[in-house]
């Protein structure tokens, strides 16, 4: 009959392997019991599914192949959404068939610039060979303790000022999680029975009882001209006012996904008095209507979670008033994560992408809701605000600035640390009325005014007011008030490169001149010589196009050394 | 179409574009309105029809006082916004984007068309300036698709294709930062994923990184040609890309049931008709060689039975053997088996043909074993067949009320809209004894206990009842029959039903108040409904569901019917049933008889025919001696296939005209070489009631005719005075006795494509919902028939201790006669499985992928175990498309007393381990693509 047509005749006999299951990987009882066993009776909605992965991961080191097909299953998930959100976070250890899991205890050293600076990068280097092959070294990105810089993380347990022995001791010892009643760290804190005994809550309890009203309390606080702390500066009354406009049920997101390096305010808040954010959140649910609020904690700040999971359980235990559900998440170890659309694509299970905007988070944020989203330093000052009222708050301020900052200093200066200071200070007066002035054989070379984000600055420009708005003739702005100071020991170039490092590592890879850009800039700042046309070309198409304020601040350290600094890369 | 009329004209909004002042709907973007207005703007992420995403970042433009650019392809223009497209400062933006993502991809495309290299050419954008990342490999693990993630820009349009269109979610967007990355599950080879092959994320990859495997997709085509589906009643549109005489690749088109969507049969399975076994000469059987029901066709050597013959001999020896039968034996010695996968215009001639040339009703198709029992209670309770409401409709729904189907295998395509529902937000309550891969998606899913159907639904129809959900309005003005149901209900109480039908009572009051309460419930079933001996009962009861809540006759509520067949809705509509004239008309009714009458110049038998069961029966007695079948596979198909096999061989005459030689053709005495779908032209009506054109893209093989040509070269030697040259003509005679699509014309498909009946007249713009103000019964209500328990016929039992389901796979359609010659089709499940709770498989000692032997009171079959535990416990799921593991020869041939149909979903077996391993013949098990595969990975 016919002769083939196109096809190959088949060599007869030959067998194709059999499938023994359905499609793809199947499920393994063993591990599906595991996972059982671990969630318990915890909800399988898909919003938990980064809360659940931690639950793998604290238990068993690692997320195994197995665990997470079983997790899928169990939460009535696509594997592809497990492992697209597992292999987005630091935390997560997964591992395949055929790999090796970690070994049980990880050192993270932080690589950002303050610790940078103070050699942590030596630290990097020698400790995988001192610590042998049980102990995995990986470098991190700013864990949010640069005024103990150089600082590595044993397990969970921050080793602040860290060196070889100290870390090795840690190591030896088994201190590998972060305790909250280590005075040597946390110097001690404001309980809620302490809080609240001072006069705490009363003000929220008035509000919730009727003795205020939202109008009222929205209008003063936007005449205090308070600003979010979270580095965009957007003004809180105003953010209050467009939420309550909208839509019901509204929800509230708190950030306290401190990673910008250099920033470490938020966690120096939450360890001392943590009530207070708590009594200011109470009290902008009820201003603007909201039932129930997320809080999104770095994973880094392990120790604060657990005083934050104590301190919220007594809040709930026997609440001064009628208060909104509170819901702290945990995050797994990404930057990204602090941008507000990002935090709430995290808080939903997702992988941490910024979104779009339009729509704005007060419109469709979190699950889709208006949400009122806050750093958590923005509602520390709340509580504080209305009591003292808006004038005396807008009362500080230099240059014509109104208000307080909370400057995170670090680097090269005597008393690094948070230092509350009137807004429009400069970089001079900073160091001399609150820093104790520069590091012995230390001149001032350059600053860091915002983080990794905002740009660098020379020594010859340290007597700008910092404050919002400020430093954008510049090329730069204050952010989180993050303050690195750079001496005639450091480069400036070396510093971008570090950012830039840091900014290719964090970015989420959801778009072309970020995730591309931040890569091919590195390459090109590794170069001796800088190519300016192209990094000045790169550099506006990343500012211009990029998704989110990550690839948008990302070219500012370059900027700022090819206009500061040229003499380093020419 | 899938509009609920609510929709309010688009405002218009007055923005500059490019210094001009232009009108634009407020719901177009940007990125489409500068289109629409001849503007130029580059895009990579963005495709038509999908989620715009914005990441790509190559159509930035300048939006006056925004800090930044905005990405026109998420934006929407307002009033006085003043955009700008081509500033220096856009263009770098995009011309950047552009030249990083070209930096990072290899020299050479792996498409012709690369949209990356096209835009990178309209923008001038040279040899990049950056190094390009370090390169993936290649995956090329999969038999359809090769995968190049070095070409990857990270557009996510595939993420977006897998799982917000098609929501397969197998492809995920893992890592971060530079090291993201397109993956497969967990970054699995796709060839080992849960990947369902069904390339929407080729159709929708910008630049190859995705592709059609072996690079087919590299030739230019000569042409391309509009068409439809040849598989499920989905009735999915397509374009071939052909080049000589073979298709090179299909793609999706943008038709109203797909909306370019496609599966893996649509996308892949094609190349059955370049296989080596297509009949391309008449053959006639061997005088010598005897018929007899044992036997295993290698259609490799069909030379040892038959001879070849001239087209001149064949149709003589056919034509006469059967005339002399009917002329000696009578008209009803004679029967014809037509089939849902020919054309309308086909399955018409065809009835034709055995009414007026052999006189009698004997005429019959595969519907009857999938929903005849669907369509009995169907007329029975509202007098049409038909699917009340579109698939798509189920958008417009609140509460989706899937029960008995498995539409991810078995309706791909329709399968996503049902999915997208869910996604939307949309209640989806799956029942099915099997949990398939909707249940995922489903807000409730019960796993109810096999043939507890009616149980089930009863207890719902008690909560509605005794709940007072009923839509009293409805059931008084449109309904008859109401007391009976209610007092029959009475006895099934949630509480009473839930230990038989394994569903608890709180589950099934709540599923019964969702489905009664929402504003628009729609309900769509299977053959889990239908192959029962209560098939019939099953169905009654769905309808009581929706006459009673009133949930049918507007958008989003209704009854669904999921049809199998490419045209089991056409064939049947054309009259290929022994009860119906063409639409319905009753066979027994005289002024319909008297219409065909009429209109065919003949007198009519007054009595409805056999059914396809019946007719095995008859010809077993010999009261049927002689058969023409066309494109049915009754000897793989039937259950107790068996025994039809030997019915079959009793036969004095049998005409059998196919592609192959398949189990049937080699029980004939004439074999008459057919086309395939791609090598004709006609109609198919689709599970929604759409009338689609089929056009013609190749030439068949060899001599093997079209088979219109072929019905009216018999009808001329039978003595009828035919002379049919198109299927226009054909189908233009349609429209004079099937009122139903009178309004459609040719040259309407032939513009259309598609087009939805009722169209009465010409011009209409044919229904999507039925049933609005009445239903077309003589009194215009429709009627409640009540239901008891009835149970299977042969239950488990100490010998036979496990229950076996019957139904299809993904990958094969029905015998296999087509998809086990598919070569991609063939090599994705290329071996006879059977698949058991991995517990139960345990427990029998059974090695998941070992072999095992399923014994029935009828026969026994070994193949291979899958360890699957979607099949719920005690019970074994056999595909019927295995002809060296016929499941039919294991299935009990009990018949629905209404339907007829058989009970395909439930007889007692024996499962045990080992057996002989199922020899295979010329065909299946991968070869077609095996040394290939094996060369690529190697």
């Amino acid at each position: 009959m016919s002769e083939p047509t196109g096809l190959k005749t088949p060599s007869k006999g030959k067998r194709s392997r059999v499938r023994a299951t359905p499609k793809g990987r199947a499920v393994d009882p063993k591990a599906r019991e595991e996972v059982r066993a671990l969630l318990g009776e915890a909800p399988r909605r898909r919003d938990l599914l980064i809360e659940h992965l931690h639950k793998i991961q604290d238990r068993y080191g690692c997320l195994s192949a197995a665990h997470l097909v079983a997790l899928a299953a169990e939460m009535d998930m696509a594997m592809a959404e497990v492992y697209e959100v597992a292999t987005f976070y630091h935390h997560f250890d997964v591992v395949k068939e055929g790999e090796a899991a970690p070994p049980a205890i990880t050192v993270r050293v932080c690589d950002s610039i303050a610790c940078d600076l103070a050699g942590s990068h030596q630290l990097l280097k020698s400790l995988p060979s001192i610590l042998g092959k049980d102990v995995r070294v990986l470098h991190a990105p700013c864990v949010g303790r640069c005024e103990t810089a150089p600082v590595a993380v044993v397990g969970q347990n921050p080793i602040q000022y860290a060196t070889i022995e100290k870390i090795e001791s840690a190591i030896t010892c088994g201190e590998v999680t972060h305790s909250t009643t280590d005075l040597t760290i946390t110097p001690g804190h404001i309980d809620y029975a302490a809080y609240k005994a001072d006069g705490g809550y009363a003000l929220a309890a008035a509000c919730v009882r009727g003795e205020r009203s939202p109008a009222d309390i929205i209008a003063l606080m936007e005449d205090s001209g308070l600003r979010g702390l979270g580095g965009a500066g957007f003004p809180a009354g105003r953010k209050w006012k467009l939420v309550a406009a909208e839509p019901a049920p509204r929800l509230m997101a708190i950030n306290i996904d401190e990673g910008e390096p250099g920033t470490f305010k938020d966690r120096y808040y939450l360890e001392r008095d943590p009530h207070r954010f708590l009594e200011g959140a109470i009290i902008a649910a009820w201003a603007v209507g909201i039932d129930a609020v997320y809080i999104y904690l770095r994973d880094e700040y392990h120790g604060c979670r657990a005083l934050l999971e104590r301190e919220l359980a007594a809040l709930q235990a026997d609440p001064p008033c009628r208060i909104p559900e509170f819901h702290l998440r945990r995050g797994a170890g990404a930057y990204i994560c602090g941008e507000e659309s990002a935090m709430i694509n995290s808080i939903e299970g997702k992988r941490g992408e910024p979104r779009l905007r339009p729509p704005y988070v007060a419109q469709v944020g979190l699950f889709d809701r208006p949400t009122l989203e806050h750093n958590m330093e923005t509602l520390h000052w709340v509580r504080v605000i209305i009591e003292q009222g808006p004038a005396w708050f807008a009362g500080f301020g230099r240059e014509g600035r109104k208000g307080l900052r909370s400057f995170s200093v670090s680097g090269r200066v005597k008393k690094p640390g948070v230092h509350v200071a009137e807004a429009g200070i400069t970089l001079l007066d900073l160091i001399d009325e609150h820093c104790g002035g520069m590091l012995d054989g230390h001149r001032l070379y350059g600053y860091l005014p915002g983080g990794a984000s905002g740009g660098i600055l020379p020594a010859s420009m340290a007597n700008v007011p910092l404050d919002f708005d400020t430093l954008t003739p510049y090329g730069c702005f204050i952010g989180s008030a993050a303050i690195v100071v750079l001496s005639d020991q450091d480069k400036a170039a070396a510093a971008a490169r570090n950012v830039m490092k840091f900014f290719a590592d964090e970015s989420c890879g959801q778009c072309t001149p970020c995730r591309v850009g931040t890569e091919k800039a590195l390459h090109l700042m590794h170069d001796k010589r800088w190519d300016k046309p192209l990094l000045q070309e790169l550099s506006q198409a990343m500012m211009d196009a990029s998704i989110c304020g990550l690839g948008q601040a990302a070219p500012n350290p370059v900027l700022s050394v090819l206009k500061y600094f040229p003499w380093e890369v020419e | 179409m899938h509009q609920t009329n609510t929709d309010v004209a688009p405002k218009l909004v007055t923005f500059t574009l490019n210094g001009k002042t232009i009108a634009a709907q407020e719901d177009q973007t940007i990125l489409q309105t500068a289109h629409a207005h001849g503007i130029e703007v580059p895009r990579l992420c963005y495709m038509e029809g999908m989620r715009a995403d914005g990441n790509c970042r190559t159509c930035m433009v300048e939006i006056k006082g925004e800090r930044v650019l905005a990405p026109s392809c998420c934006r929407y223009p307002k009033d006085g916004m003043e955009v700008t497209t081509n500033s220096p400062r856009a263009v770098i933006s995009q011309k950047m984007s552009i030249e990083l993502l070209l930096s990072d991809v290899p020299e050479t495309s792996y498409t012709l068309n690369s949209e990356l290299d096209l835009w990178a050419k309209k923008m001038g954008v040279g040899k990049p300036r950056f190094k390009a990342r370090s390169q993936p490999v290649e995956d090329v693990s999969h038999p359809a698709i090769a995968v190049h993630l070095d070409a990857c820009i990270q557009c996510k349009r595939c993420v977006r294709a897998c799982r917000e269109e098609q929501v397969n979610d197998v492809i995920g967007y893992a890592f971060r930062g530079g090291y993201s990355k397109i993956v497969f599950d967990l970054d699995d080879p796709m060839g080992a994923s849960t990947c369902v092959a069904c390339g929407e994320c080729v159709q929708a990859c910008p630049t190859g990184a995705l592709m059609p495997a072996r690079d087919v997709a590299k030739v230019v085509p000569d042409k391309t040609v509009d068409s439809v589906c040849p598989y499920c009643g989905v009735g999915c549109q397509l374009t071939y890309n052909i080049k000589g005489n073979q298709i090179l690749y299909v793609q999706g088109r943008n038709g109203p049931a797909n909306s370019s969507r496609l599966c893996v049969k649509g996308r892949y399975g094609f190349d059955y008709v370049q296989h080596r076994h297509r009949l391309t000469t008449p053959l006639i059987r061997k005088k010598d060689v005897p018929k007899h029901k044992d036997f295993t066709v290698d259609p490799e050597k069909w030379h040892e039975v038959f001879r070849e013959a001239t087209w001149e001999e064949a149709l003589d020896v056919a034509a006469n053997g059967l005339r002399d039968i009917r002329d000696k034996y009578g008209k009803r010695a004679l029967a014809g088996f037509g089939s849902a996968k020919g054309t309308n215009e086909e399955a018409y001639l065809f009835q034709k043909l055995v009414r007026t040339g052999f006189g009698s009703n004997n005429v019959d198709h595969c519907t009857r074993l999938c929903h005849a029992s669907s369509v009995a209670a169907l007329m029975e309770g509202i007098n049409s067949g038909a699917v009340s409401n579109q698939v798509r409709d189920v958008v417009n729904a609140e509460v989706i009320f899937l029960i008995g189907a498995n539409p991810t295998v078995n309706h791909p395509v329709a399968a996503t809209w049902i999915k997208n529902a869910a996604k939307a937000g949309r209640t989806l309550i799956v029942a099915d004894p099997r949990r398939s891969d909707l249940a995922r998606h489903a807000s409730y899913y019960l796993q109810f206990n096999a043939d507890t159907d009616v149980a089930l639904l009863n207890a719902m129809l008690h909560v509605i009842v005794s709940e007072g959900l009923v839509d009293q309005n409805f059931v008084r003005e449109r309904t008859a029959g109401y007391e009976a149901l209610a007092e029959n209900v009475k006895k099934f109480s949630p509480e009473a039903m839930a230990p038989i039908c394994g569903i608890d009572a709180k589950t099934i009051r709540e599923v019964a108040r969702l489905y009664a309460t929402s504003k628009a419930s729609i309900i769509l079933w299977g053959m889990g409904i239908s192959q029962h001996v209560h098939g019939t009962d099953n169905a009654r009861c769905l309808i009581a569901l929706a006459l009673s809540t009133g949930q049918i006759g507007k958008p989003g509520s209704g009854l669904h019917p999921l049809r199998g067949q490419n045209n089991v809705q056409g064939a049947s509509d054309s009259g290929l049933i022994p009860m119906f004239y063409p639409d319905y008309q009753r066979v027994n009714t005289p002024a319909a008889r008297e219409r065909f009458e009429k209109l065919w110049n003949t007198t009519l038998d007054p009595e409805p025919g056999l059914t396809v069961v019946e007719i095995m029966n008859a010809a077993k007695r010999r009261e049927i001696r002689g058969m023409y079948i066309m494109g049915e596979n009754p000897a793989m198909s039937d259950p107790d296939v068996d025994h039809a096999r030997e019915a079959m061989a009793t036969l004095d005459h049998v005409v059998v005209q196919d592609l192959f030689l398949t189990e049937t053709a080699y029980l004939a005495d004439v074999v008459l070489p057919a086309t395939a779908w791609p090598e004709k032209v006609g109609t198919v009506t689709n599970t929604d009631r759409m009338v689609q054109l089929g056009r013609k893209a190749i030439e068949p093989p060899g001599d093997a005719r079209e088979d219109l040509w072929l019905i009216v070269e018999i009808a001329r030697r039978i003595g009828l005075d035919w002379n049919y040259t198109h299927a226009r003509e054909v189908f233009n005679e349609m429209r004079q006795c099937m009122d139903s699509i009178a309004g459609i014309t040719w040259e309407r498909l032939e513009e259309q494509s598609s087009v939805t009946y009722p169209c009465v007249k010409e011009g209409d713009p044919g229904d999507p919902v039925v049933f609005i103000d009445a239903f077309p019964t003589p009194t215009g209500r429709g009627k409640f028939v009540p239901a008891d328990l009835i149970s299977a016929a042969e239950r488990p039992d100490a010998e036979y201790p496990m229950v076996l389901i019957t139904g299809r796979q993904l990958e094969h359609w029905h015998t296999g006669s087509m998809t086990r010659r598919a070569s991609t089709l063939d090599y994705i499940e290329p071996e006879p499985v059977a698949s058991v709770h991995p517990l139960d498989l345990a427990n029998l000692g059974i090695e998941p992928g070992g072999v095992l032997t399923i014994e029935s009171r009828r026969g026994s079959i070994s193949l291979y175990a899958r360890a699957d535990d979607g099949t719920p416990r005690g019970a074994v799921f056999v595909p019927f498309c295995f002809y060296e593991a016929a499941a039919n020869m294991l299935t009990n041939p009990v018949l629905d007393p209404f339907g007829k149909i058989p009970e395909f979903k439930y007889c007692a077996v024996k499962v045990t381990s080992g057996g002989d391993v199922p020899e295979r013949m010329s065909f299946g098990g991968g070869t077609l693509l095996a040394d290939q595969m094996d060369a690529v990975r190697e």
